[in-house]
């Protein structure tokens, strides 16, 4: 299977239909939904927390926040998916923005922030006046001043291969966050990876 | 766009990151809708601390709403204060109209409650 990564940018790879596509595929559904609830695991925050969903697309993980009694705000590239999530009634407050681009809030908004599937887009350069290095580093500096001190966040993602994975995770040490990756069910084909980020700790790699 | 968020993000422009001009983003053409939505009390309480007061009162007076205090209520909330809270930072939303930054002017439009915070690469 091709990885969506290749074939297009995420504004255009995910239209109306690939939108409609990937919310209403109840496979899609269970996994986005398992690894949000991993996320929350492994951000052990107290109820009623304000949460940044980066890449929240059709509302699928935002549904689970709600569940948990958090309110979040989205943002997504593609505004197909932000459709489909005004479709679905979905709670949160939508944004279309690129985190390429950085995150447009003032320093310490968020308790937390969640991203499942989706900063590994930032190492598709996009065009000739933008680099991968240049959109990982406005993402993890705007991330990092977005949350509060002590603020944490967790990031599913799926890197390509080692570079990127090494280019995701050296960004965000970067960037000044303690930075840890987590891998469940290691070596086989379920395997998840989960980048967990705290703000204002030591820069040490796990 | 809830009030909420307004009074949280911030011009996108590079340049407008040190200005103290760009926020609060100014509404222009705001259409409101309220929705109503479940009463958080412990969110309100963990979110207050964190809302800037006097640009609060000034988003909400230039949609409308004038009978915020002028200083953030401080200590025990009391459970009206928490409902005028929520029914204003949670319930009301900007469905249509523009977000314009005081200090580059540019306008984020709004569409159906989402704003436009996509950039051309050259100002981010
Ligand atoms: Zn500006």
């Amino acid at each position: 299977m091709s990885r969506p990564e290749d074939t297009a940018p995420p504004d255009l790879f995910y239209d109306d239909s690939e939108a409609k596509k990937y919310t209403s595929s109840s496979r899609i559904q269970s996994i986005q939904a398992s690894m949000t609830r991993r996320c929350l695991e492994l951000l052990d925050l107290p109820n009623s927390s304000l949460i940044l969903d980066i890449g929240c697309g059709s509302g699928l993980s935002g549904e689970i926040l709600d569940e948990e009694g958090h309110t979040w705000i989205g943002m997504d590239i593609s505004a197909s998916m932000l459709a489909v999530a005004l479709d679905r009634d979905t709670t949160g407050d939508l944004l279309l923005a690129d985190m390429g681009q950085g995150i447009p809030f003032r320093p310490g908004t968020f308790d937390a922030a969640v991203s499942v599937s989706a900063v590994q887009w930032l190492c598709n350069a996009e065009s000739s006046d933008v680099t991968a290095q240049g959109r990982l580093s406005r993402f993890f500096d705007g991330l990092y001043m977005s949350l509060k001190r002590g603020g944490k966040a967790v990031l599913q993602f799926y890197p390509k291969n080692e570079l990127q994975r090494t280019m995701i995770t050296g960004a965000a040490v970067k960037a000044g966050f303690g930075a840890g990756l987590l891998e469940d069910d290691p070596e086989t084909k379920n395997q998840k990876l989960y980048l967990v980020l705290t703000v204002g700790s030591g820069g040490e790699l796990a | 766009m809830k009030i909420l968020t307004t009074n949280y993000i911030t011009c996108a422009v590079k340049a407008c990151k040190t200005s103290s001009n760009a926020f609060p983003l100014q509404f222009r053409d705001a259409e409101l809708v309220q929705e109503e939505l479940e009463l958080n009390e412990e969110f309100i309480k963990n979110i207050l601390p964190r809302i800037e007061w006097p640009a609060l009162v000034q988003t909400a007076a230039s949609l409308g709403f004038t009978t915020l205090p002028s200083t953030k209520p401080e200590g025990d909330l009391d459970e009206q204060m928490i409902k005028d809270l929520h029914t204003l930072l949670v319930e009301t939303q900007v469905i249509s109209g523009k977000l314009v930054c005081g200090n580059c002017q540019h306008e984020y439009n709004i569409h159906q409650g989402i704003a436009n915070f996509l950039l051309p690469n050259h100002l981010v």
